[in-house]
Formats: C-alpha cells, sequence, structure tokens
C-alpha cells in the first residue's frame, strides 16, 4: 500500500489542484509567520504588564496576529476543501470516463461494483485527507522552522536544544506506530473474529431462527461482544502509549528548553520579554508535528481511495480504434465471423468461429450456458474483440469500424437489461432522446407495455428507483424490448429474451418478440422451443464452437 | 452465460464492515481515535462523509432482478422506516442513555479523569507563566520551589490522564456496546420478519449504526462534559484574582463553548440537507454508468450519460466549495475568540490594578481555557453527525420488546451452538440405517400433519398474489415437492409454514392448530430445514452443524454429513469436524456450503422436513445423487416439503405440485405430469436438453 502522505500523480492528473496546493503552502508559511508574531507581540504585552502598564502597540499588534490567524486559518480551510472538491469533481469525471473508453466488456463484473463505489462515495473520503491532514503536514515544516528561526535570534542556545529535540517526534512516532501495528496484528484474527461474530449472528438470524436458536443466542451475542472489549482493551493499552509517549517526549523537551531560561531569568542572564517568547514558542514547535501524525491513520481512507482512483483511471484502453475509421457498414449488409476465436483470461470462449448471416436471416442460437452464445453476441456489438480472426458486416472489419455508427444499426435485448435510474419514457429513449411521442406509444404498444404503463401511477413520466427498482422482471424485459422497437435497426440481437420469466409473462414477450424480429436480420439466444419456430437457422454453441443445424427437422419458419 | 464479461449481473458483494475499534486496514485502533478533539483537530467539518449516514449506499437497492424474484419481499419495512433526523433526535439519545445507566460510574469517572487533563494542561500553562515571570522578579528560590513541583506534576501528570481517561472511556463504552449490542439481537431475533433479505450493506449500517452510540460518548458526551467542567473551573480560578476579568473569560467562553457549537450543528445540519441529495443521485450516477455500461454502449447513449454525471459531479463541488467557507468560517471565528479573549482579560485585569504576574496567568490561562471550550465545536459536529443513526438504533430498542428469558447456555468459546455435548446425549436412536432420528434426548418428533387451506398472501395491497387460494396436503409421512419458475411463490409457500409469513386469507394449520399461534422458538422442532438464504456462519464446521440439533452425537453428525454428500470432505481436511469455514462460509464452495446446511438441516430432522431448493449450486450429477440421499436419510414418519427448479429425481415423490404466478395450474405425480402437455413436460424435457447441452427440437 502506498504510505507515502502526498501522491505526486495527484499533480499531473490534476493540474487544476496545483494552483490550490500551492496556495496551501504559502497559507502555511504565512500560519507560521503568524504564530511566531502573536507569541512575540504577547511576550512584549506580558513583560510590561509586570510593572502594571498596558503596552499598547504589543496588544494592537497581538490582537492584529490573532486576526490575521484566524483569517489565514479560514482561507486555509477552504482552499483545502476547494481542492478536494475539485480533485473528486476531476477523478470522478477520469474515471466515468474510463468506463466510457474501455466499454462494457473492461467494466463489467466485479470491475462494475468497485468502480461504482469509487466514484460514487469512495472519493469522498479524500475531504478529511484534504482539509485534516494537508494542511497540518505543511504547517508541520512550515512552524518549526519559522520558530527556530525566531528563537536563533532571541536565545540561540534555546534554538539548539529544540532543533535537537524536534527529530525525536518524528522518530518516537515511527518506532512506537510500528510497534502499536505489530501488537494491533497479533490480535487482528482475534479481533476481526470477535467483532465480526455480531454482524456474522444478524445476518445468519434467519437461520437461527428456523432451528429455533434465536433467543438462546443472546447470551452467545453478549459474551462474544464482552470478549471483543476485553481483545480491543488490551489492544488500545498499547495504542494509546504512543500517544503518552510523544507527549511525555513533547513535554521534557518543552522542560529541557524551559529550566535553562528560568535560571538564567533568576540570575538576569535574560530578559523576561526573551524568557516568555521561548516559553510561549516552544511548544508550537512541537505541537504540529504531533497533530499530523495522529491524523496520518484518519487519512489513509482517502489515501487508498486516491490511489485506487488514479490506478483504474490511467489504465490504457485495450484497442485504440484505428486512427482512420473505416466507413460505417451498412446493417442490411451481410455478418462473417471469419476464424473468429476469443479468449477470456482463463477460458476459451469461442475457437475459431466461422459463419455467415445474410440479411434477413433469423437465427436461433442454442446451447449449453457458459458456451459461448452471449460472446457471440458480444463480438458483434463490439463489447468483444477477437483474439484471433475477424467479424465484417458488409465487408467492413468491425474492429476498424466507428462502433457508435455501427450499433446505431443494432438493436439489442439483452438477457437482463439495465434500467436507470430515470423516468420510464426516459429508459425507453435510452440513445435516442428525442424520439416524439407518437413513436414512443407505437413502440410501448409494440412491446406489450401497454398495460404496464397504465398500472404506474404517473404513466409514462413515473420515475424508476435506482436499476430500475419497482418493476418485475417480466416488465423490465418488455422495456428492453421497446428500446428495440425504437431503435427501429435493421439488426436484432436477442439474448434469451424470455429466460427466467412466469408463464404469462412468457407468453407477452415471446409475441412482442415476434413482432420484433419480423423482416429484420436477427440473432436468438434461445431455449424455449416457441422461439425456435419463428427462425429460419439454428445454430449451436457449444464448447467454443459453431455447428450449424439447419435444416432442422422441426425448425422451419413458416 | 457465457464465461465472457457481457453483462453485468450479480449485484455486487458488499463490503463487510469489521465491526469494533479496529478499521479495517490492520491500523491500530488509535486510528480511528486521533486524540482529544481540541479544536485544531477537530477541523474535519461540514463536509465529512459521515455527515451523510441517512442516504443508503447505491448498491443497497434491492436488486430488482430475477435474483430477488424468488425471494420473500422483506415485509412490513422495520427499523429502516425512521425518517433521519426526525424530531425524536432528542428521544433517540434518551433511549440510548438509558442503556448508559449501569455504566455511569465508570463513564463519570471517564469524563473527570478528561476534564483533569484538560485541566492539568492550562493549569501548566498558567503556572509555568507564573514561575517565569515571578522569576523575573529575581526572588529567593525557595519562593518558587513549590511551583517548580507542580510544573513538573501537572507535565508529567497531564500526558498520564490522557492515557487513563481514554482507556477507561473506552472500556466503559465497549461494556455498554456489548449491552446495546445484546439487546439490538434480542430485538431481532424476537421477530418473525426475515431481515436478511435487506442486503449486506444494510446489515453492515447496522452494525456501524450501533457503534454510533460508542462515537456519542467517546467524543461528544465525554469530551463535552470535560469542556464544560474545565471552562467552569477556569472562570472559577480567574474570579478569584480579578472579576471582571472572570467576566470577560465567562463572555469568550460562552461565544466558544455555547454560541459557535450552536452555529456549527446549524451549518453541518444545512449542509448535509443540501449535499446529501447530490451526492446520493451522484452515487446512482455512478451505478447506472458502470452496472448499465453495456446497455448505453449499445443504444450510444454512454456520451449523454456521462456529460450529466459529470454536470452533477460539478455542480456537487460548487456546492461543497461555498458550504466549506461558511464551514471554516466557525474554526475560524473560534481563534478570533481565543485571542481577543485573552487580550481583553489583560486590558480589564490591568485596568483593575491586578498585579503584573497575575496578569500574564490570567492571559495564558484565557488562550488555554478558549481553546479547552472549542472542543465543543468538534463535539457538535459530530454529534450532529451521529443524529441519524442514533435514531435508527433508538427505533430498533423501542421496537418491540426483546425476547427475555432466554435460557442460559454454556460458553463454547467460538459462539453458535450452544454446548456441543457431542456423545453426551446418550442414545442415538435410529428408526432407519444412517438415518438421524429424534430418539436424542430431545422428545421424539412423532408425525405431524400439515395442511393449507385456501391460502393467499399478498406482499402489498393491490400487487398480484404471491399465493392465490393455495391449498395443500401434508400428512405425515407424505412427501410433496414443489416446483415452477421464478416467482411462482414457492418461497412463499415455504415462509407461510415456518411462519415467517403470515397468510392474508386462509391458513396453514399444523395438527389442525395454525402455525402462527405457535411459539417462534417451539415450531422450528416440528417445522423447519433447508429454507432460502440458509446462513453457514463463521464457525467450525461441528458448530454450523450443532445448531440443528445441539445435543447431536458424533454418529448423529457422521450421518448426517453422509447424506449430504459432505463427509469425504471433512475427513480430508486437516481439523476435521473443527474446520472453519470462514465467514459466510467463504472459505467453502458453493456447492460445499450448500452440503453444509443440507446436512444441518438433515440433522435437525423435524417431523415436517422443508427442502428449499437443497442441491443449488450442485452440478447436476451431484444434484442427483445428494437429493436421493437426503431423501433416503428422512425417517419413513416424517414428511418433506422439497421445494425445486430443477424437476430430476421427483419420480419417487408422492405429488409434484407446480405453481405459476401463485397458483397451482398442475398436481400429480412425475410419471403422469410427465405424460399430459403443460408447464412440468415442457421444463422436463427443456432441463434434460439444457444439461445434456443439446436441444430437443421435436416439441
Amino acid at each position: 500500500m502506498n504510505r507515502r502522505p502526498f501522491d505526486p500523480r495527484l499533480l499531473r492528473r490534476v493540474p487544476a489542484a496545483r494552483r490550490d496546493l500551492a496556495v496551501l503552502a504559502v497559507l502555511g508559511g504565512l500560519t507560521a509567520l503568524l504564530v511566531v508574531a502573536q507569541a512575540t507581540a504577547l511576550a512584549t504585552l506580558l513583560a510590561t504588564a509586570v510593572d502594571g502598564r498596558l503596552h499598547r502597540p504589543a496588544l494592537a499588534g497581538f490582537a492584529a496576529a490573532v486576526a490575521a490567524r484566524a483569517l489565514v486559518n479560514w482561507a486555509q480551510g477552504t482552499v483545502a476543501a476547494r481542492a478536494a472538491a475539485t480533485v473528486k469533481a476531476a477523478l470522478r469525471a477520469d474515471l466515468l470516463r474510463a468506463v466510457g473508453r474501455h466499454g462494457p466488456g473492461w467494466v463489467a463484473g466485479q470491475r462494475a461494483g468497485q468502480l461504482a463505489t469509487l466514484a460514487g462515495r469512495g472519493l469522498d473520503a479524500l475531504d478529511a485527507y484534504f482539509t485534516g491532514y494537508l494542511p497540518q503536514l505543511v504547517l508541520s515544516v512550515t512552524v518549526p522552522l519559522a520558530v527556530l528561526a525566531r528563537i536563533v535570534v532571541a536565545d540561540w542556545s534555546s534554538a539548539l536544544i529544540i532543533a535537537l529535540t524536534i527529530p525525536l517526534i518524528p522518530v518516537f512516532g515511527a518506532l512506537l506506530g510500528w510497534q502499536a501495528q505489530a501488537a494491533t496484528e497479533r490480535q487482528w484474527r482475534r479481533l476481526s473474529r470477535l467483532g465480526g461474530h455480531f454482524l456474522d449472528m444478524v445476518a445468519g438470524l434467519p437461520t437461527l431462527r428456523a432451528f429455533g436458536r434465536a433467543g438462546a443466542q443472546v447470551d452467545v451475542v453478549r459474551r462474544m461482544a464482552d470478549g471483543h472489549r476485553q481483545a480491543t482493551v488490551r489492544t488500545l493499552r498499547i495504542a494509546f502509549l504512543s500517544a503518552l509517549v510523544l507527549e511525555l517526549v513533547a513535554t521534557l523537551s518543552v522542560a529541557l528548553v524551559a529550566v535553562p531560561v528560568g535560571i538564567r531569568l533568576l540570575g538576569g542572564g535574560i530578559t523576561l520579554s526573551t524568557a516568555l517568547l521561548v516559553l510561549l514558542l516552544t511548544p508550537e514547535a512541537y505541537l504540529p508535528l504531533r497533530t499530523a501524525g495522529s491524523r496520518f491513520h484518519a487519512s489513509m481512507e482517502g489515501l487508498t481511495a486516491l490511489d485506487e482512483a488514479l490506478t483504474v483511471s490511467a489504465a490504457p484502453a485495450a484497442a485504440a480504434p484505428a486512427a482512420a475509421p473505416a466507413r460505417t457498414p451498412a446493417g442490411a449488409g451481410e455478418i462473417r465471423f471469419e476464424g473468429v476465436t476469443v479468449e477470456y483470461e482463463r477460458t476459451t470462449a469461442l475457437r475459431d468461429v466461422t459463419l455467415t448471416v445474410r440479411p434477413g436471416d433469423r437465427i436461433a442460437v442454442i446451447g449449453p450456458s457458459g458456451a459461448g452464445k452471449s460472446t457471440l453476441l458480444g463480438l458483434l456489438l463490439g463489447f468483444v474483440t477477437p483474439t484471433a480472426g475477424r467479424v465484417t458486416v458488409d465487408g467492413v472489419d468491425l474492429a476498424r469500424t466507428d462502433l457508435d455508427a455501427w450499433r446505431r444499426q443494432v438493436a439489442w435485448v439483452p438477457q437482463r437489461a439495465h434500467l436507470f435510474a430515470a423516468s420510464l419514457a426516459d429508459n425507453i429513449r435510452l440513445g435516442a432522446p428525442d424520439t416524439t411521442d407518437a413513436a414512443l406509444g407505437r413502440a410501448v404498444t409494440d412491446a406489450a407495455l401497454d398495460d404496464v404503463v397504465a398500472a404506474l401511477p404517473d404513466g409514462l413520466s413515473t420515475e424508476l428507483g435506482e436499476r430500475g427498482h419497482g418493476l418485475s422482471s417480466g416488465q423490465r424485459q418488455r422495456v428492453a424490448l421497446a428500446r428495440a422497437f425504437l431503435r427501429d435497426a435493421p439488426v436484432v440481437l436477442l439474448d434469451e429474451p424470455t429466460a427466467r420469466l412466469d408463464s404469462a409473462s412468457e407468453a407477452v414477450v415471446l409475441a412482442a418478440t415476434r413482432r420484433l424480429v419480423a423482416g429484420r436480420t436477427a440473432l436468438l439466444v434461445a431455449h424455449r422451443p416457441a422461439l425456435l419456430a419463428d427462425a429460419d437457422r439454428i445454430i449451436r454453441v457449444e464448447d467454443g464452437r459453431v455447428t450449424e443445424l439447419t435444416p432442422a427437422p422441426a425448425g422451419k419458419a413458416s | 452465460m457465457s464465461p465472457g464479461p457481457i453483462v453485468p449481473d450479480r449485484p455486487d458483494q458488499p463490503g463487510r464492515a469489521v465491526p469494533g475499534g479496529v478499521s479495517a486496514d490492520g491500523a491500530t485502533p488509535a486510528a480511528r481515535d486521533p486524540g482529544p478533539p481540541t479544536p485544531a483537530e477537530a477541523v474535519p467539518p461540514e463536509l465529512a462523509a459521515g455527515a451523510l449516514p441517512t442516504e443508503p449506499t447505491p448498491d443497497e437497492a434491492p436488486p430488482a432482478g430475477p435474483v430477488t424474484d424468488e425471494a420473500i419481499p422483506a415485509g412490513p419495512v422495520t427499523d429502516e422506516a425512521v425518517p433521519a433526523g426526525s424530531a425524536g433526535g432528542v428521544r433517540a439519545e434518551r433511549t440510548v442513555l438509558r442503556l448508559a445507566r449501569p455504566y455511569l460510574g465508570r463513564l463519570v469517572g471517564a469524563g473527570l479523569l478528561a476534564a483533569a487533563t484538560e485541566f492539568a494542561g492550562l493549569a501548566l500553562m498558567a503556572t509555568a507563566t507564573w514561575l517565569l515571570m515571578s522569576a523575573a522578579g529575581r526572588p529567593p528560590l525557595d519562593r518558587l520551589t513549590v511551583a517548580i513541583v507542580a510544573v513538573r506534576a501537572l507535565a508529567i501528570s497531564r500526558g498520564v490522564f490522557r492515557y487513563t481517561e481514554r482507556l477507561a472511556g473506552h472500556d466503559a463504552v465497549l461494556r455498554m456496546i456489548t449491552d446495546v449490542r445484546a439487546r439490538v439481537f434480542g430485538t431481532l431475533a424476537a421477530r418473525r420478519d426475515t431481515p436478511s433479505q435487506r442486503s449486506g450493506d444494510a446489515l453492515s449500517r447496522l452494525v456501524s449504526d450501533v457503534e454510533a452510540v460508542q462515537d456519542l460518548l467517546l467524543r461528544v458526551l465525554v469530551p463535552g462534559a470535560a469542556a464544560g467542567l474545565v471552562s467552569v473551573l477556569a472562570v472559577g480560578g480567574a474570579a478569584l484574582i480579578s472579576l471582571p476579568a472572570a467576566g470577560v473569560l465567562a463572555a469568550g467562553l460562552l461565544v466558544a463553548g455555547v454560541a459557535l457549537p450552536a452555529l456549527a450543528t446549524a451549518l453541518t445540519r444545512r449542509a448535509a440537507d443540501e449535499v446529501a441529495p447530490l451526492r446520493g443521485a451522484l452515487a446512482v450516477d455512478a451505478v447506472d454508468l458502470t452496472h448499465g455500461a453495456a446497455d448505453l454502449a449499445a443504444f450510444g447513449a454512454t456520451g449523454a450519460a456521462l456529460a450529466a454525471a459529470n454536470r452533477r459531479a460539478r455542480r456537487l463541488a460548487r456546492l461543497e466549495r461555498r458550504l466549506a467557507a461558511a464551514g471554516f468560517a466557525v474554526d475560524a471565528a473560534g481563534v478570533l475568540v481565543g485571542g481577543l479573549t485573552a487580550a481583553a482579560v489583560v486590558a480589564v485585569a490591568l485596568r483593575a490594578g491586578v498585579g503584573g504576574v497575575l496578569v500574564g496567568v490570567l492571559a495564558v490561562g484565557a488562550l488555554a481555557a478558549v481553546e479547552v471550550a472549542l472542543a465543543l465545536v468538534g463535539a457538535a459536529r459530530q454529534h450532529t453527525q451521529l443524529r441519524a443513526a442514533l435514531d435508527r438504533v433508538a427505533a430498533l430498542l423501542t421496537g418491540p420488546a426483546p425476547a427475555t428469558g432466554a435460557a442460559p447456555t454454556p460458553g463454547t468459546g467460538t459462539g453458535i451452538a450452544p454446548s456441543p455435548a457431542v456423545g453426551a446425549a446418550g442414545t442415538t436412536g435410529r428408526t432407519r440405517a444412517g438415518a438421524p432420528a429424534g430418539a436424542g434426548t430431545e422428545a421424539a418428533p412423532s408425525g405431524h400433519d400439515v395442511r393449507f387451506d385456501e391460502v393467499t398472501v399478498r406482499y402489498r395491497t393491490g400487487a398480484a398474489p404471491a399465493l392465490d387460494r393455495v391449498s395443500l396436503d401434508l400428512p405425515a409421512g407424505r412427501r410433496v415437492a414443489v416446483v415452477g419458475p421464478s416467482g411462482a411463490g414457492k418461497s412463499t409457500l415455504a415462509a407461510v409454514l415456518t411462519g415467517a409469513v403470515r397468510p392474508d386469507t386462509g391458513r396453514v394449520t399444523l395438527d389442525g392448530l395454525d402455525v402462527s399461534a405457535y411459539p417462534a422458538e417451539d415450531l422450528p422442532r416440528a417445522i423447519g430445514g433447508l429454507l432460502a438464504e440458509a446462513y453457514v456462519f463463521h464457525a467450525s464446521v461441528r458448530e454450523n452443524l450443532l445448531l440443528g440439533r445441539p445435543r447431536a452425537s458424533e454418529a448423529e453428525l457422521t450421518a448426517a454429513t453422509r447424506a449430504a454428500g459432505l463427509l469425504d470432505w471433512v475427513r480430508a481436511q486437516p481439523a476435521d469436524w473443527d474446520t472453519v469455514v470462514g465467514e459466510e462460509g467463504g472459505q467453502l464452495s458453493g456447492g460445499q456450503r450448500q452440503r453444509l446446511a443440507l446436512a444441518r438441516a438433515l440433522l435437525a430432522a423435524p417431523a415436517v422436513l422443508v427442502l428449499d431448493e437443497p442441491t443449488e449450486g450442485l452440478d447436476p450429477a451431484a444434484a442427483d445423487a445428494v437429493l436421493a440421499s437426503a431423501l433416503a436419510a428422512t425417517p419413513a414418519g416424517h414428511s418433506v416439503l422439497l421445494i425445486s427448479h430443477r424437476l430430476s429425481g421427483l419420480a419417487g415423490l408422492d405429488e409434484i405440485v407446480v405453481l405459476d404466478a401463485g397458483r397451482v395450474v398442475q398436481r400429480g405425480r412425475h410419471a403422469e405430469l410427465v405424460a399430459r402437455p403443460g408447464w412440468y413436460r415442457e421444463q422436463w424435457l427443456l432441463q434434460a436438453a439444457a444439461e445434456r447441452g443439446y436441444l430437443a427440437l421435436t416439441p
């Protein structure tokens, strides 16, 4: 894991943040100067107050320094938050653009969840890093330097002691941090087991209930939670010790400075105002380092998110399209798979597939699950690129064409369409936002969505929940069909449109599917005999190989 | 589905939060505890991610896809129904704090130690100043001795106080959390609904909600009380020197400790209200762009969706910048108040004729005191961020009374099954070779007759019924399979039978008595088995199995495990029965997990054995073998309700019921159903074909 407190890649990737970070550094310097100014004024003020006099210029100076410090403090926070907002917005855009650049094949599966979380809430962890840790990091450099510079002028022997003892803070911090971490890691398994027990029990509650053991587990939960407490407190004893030692180190360092100053003061070897200045400033030198150290762990989450975001969005696109895309193939052209092999990381989905789809062909694709049927459709959509061989449409290699233009000729009904958190109408109009209401209505009717729309509170304007929450699978499938109708494309790809539907929904979707494929080139991944009846060719995909079953005994289109 | 990553179709595995004070990266617990919240450290303000605990995370929404079609919708929504930030804030705290009563002494002790820490710091600065300024007058050394000793003592004791306070505070609060966890679990356990239908994220949130109680005490109440106490002491101390100066100090402390925290609360609340919806929308955008990437690309809509998401991200950034300016103004005001109070104290004290040395003491003391009081700003922010979580915990705890009087169980160390007194049960009666029967120490459940009488279940008013006037007879010893497409109501049938769901009309009876009339703890002895979402606990194989029958003998364990086809695997493990299966059974394959759950159900051997998809996740050959041996292992007098989407291996059953859209559409024995046209026959041909990788083309 990257444990550096600042990731230099950030400056390269988000140039807009450079200025904010520079301002942050300047403000850190200003703060340091103001700390010194404030202490100087206060020392003078108090030194004259001993004689019962009010040193008005010093009072005014003190007030001014405080006011300026407040202002700089505000600016620091605001600029840090600005930088956080800028960086987050830029990284979010980068991440989401990476999704667009790499295409759906790259984003599928595990990565989709990771990306969604990262681009959604994951990056918000950067707030703590930017507003809490980074400014403190700057201060831990500027303040000790400014304090040292001021004390050198006033009393060089004190400055010498400070310069020698300050490094003890980071050194002890690191040593103790390792110790504490080792102690935690020794306990880690036990802690996480005990800590996870509660979640385990709650998650398994239905099972406990099914065996009539739920009530009996209450005491077990209590006992385990108590075990967790004991283990935690044991670990904390060591962890808190490091804070104690650092505090004592700082205190002793201050004492090392203060005692000689006091003795010299008694002997008259130093003025009161200098002595006060040294006393007021010395603790300031140690404080920022301790604070930065204690905040480092809290900012780790943000640093991890940052690292992840920078790494993911920097991944190069698999295959950049050719510089000059070939012409867009006509959808009504012939589709050819020429010796196509597709290999994924661990498996080979298709082996040396050669297949010609003539315009107007309606081809049913059958075969056991996992045989490569969906990959066949993925190739035509450009989601999957062949490892060997090529796919051509109308004589144009799909790898060299403008995929968006080609996809405009294709309507796709996936196994499970993603529905968006938008209105039902917008979900259907996906990709054709300017559709007239009349056309939308026709698509709705064609896809047998009428009764669904009628049952919704706001009809087509009903807002769907996240991932289309609120519609059943049969209804979602009909939304996907409506999208395809609206696309009105010469090529139709259907991936088991009736899988997992109850019989009533299946009949409706089947009827709509028939209407959709009429008069178009269609590839249907199918399990149902009913769908096969509409195909005029049947191919079987098994173990990555394609065999033509046509003319089949009972598969001819009527 | 091809192995190709075409369609993202798995809801993401939600990350598991590790409860307790230890962060997931293995960092020390101190990572969560960056020291005492002095004002300078409490900076992360209004926009901290924690400010928005009310918004569900994107992946939490139940995926409405076919995955859950079969599952029972989470019935009446329970604890999450409480709107965040409801007016019940104060009430919620009171509920939570009532739990703190047994630990009041410890908590007060921690608070006093915290106050002592802060006070030692303040006194240290004041005494050191006094010492130095007195020294300038060159008094005889013995006049300073007391102060010198005091400075040394204060310097050391401050650190020691802080150490003790943190430890004592954590110990007290963790003791209380133990109570809260037990109470929350007890409340949930007393319910009949099925909270596991909620996603893993919601469960993690429940856990982190409980930890909000910890934060309330450790980061709000204890430091807040300490800051208040020290402020009062500081004003009192100042009053001993000069009344007017004490008045000025009191005014400064009121601003720092009352006005600014109130302002911070208002700002944090407003920020959360404004930012939360935008962040939520952005999270949904991210889900749509990633999980919907294929759909967007296929329809050429990626660009538009990307632009919309970016617009929202920029809007959020603008809002965050604006709110940060207001939020940090509070911190800046805190700095200003500290300095101005000190300056005013000096001016007032001098005018009042206070001695020079004491003026210094007052000034430095005032600076330190305001700094202590500013800790209340951090506490106020933290408090505001905890609101929603506290409300949820309180709502949960004030719900139905928890099950009390749970039989105390002897400890087992790792904790799921009570005392695994293997073999202690003595007799291991069998009705059939290899079949564990209920002849252990528990009363052997004799046969029971179950009847479904015109059962209708509707999850929402107006929605299509999940079960529509279903009748079913399950006399003792009968074996019935329920089959049908996804969403047909099969799992609902099982849920009604086990009492997890109440029928809207009609009734289910066990020996003539309504099942809902049985106590929740007793029914499982008669009706139970392998239900949907069978959970495998993070414990040993033995403990997972003993859940089914706490006093099972080694021989019974062996028999049940053999019937489920898991015995060879268990024997091959170095730790044998004590093999730990990992979180949610993560060390097992899907098939092994299923076999373990099945073995547990067989070991429990209720008189009415429900098996909901017992062979899910097994390959066809293994599925047939396991189903056959499981049925053979069930004692003859026990009845079986088998729920399955696979149709093979059903030839020996007494009756097969085909459900579609909640209605019984076909019923009969396998041979009869295959002979007649209909869903069963079609599906049977189809499945046989699909499993062979060959599709029968003739209808």
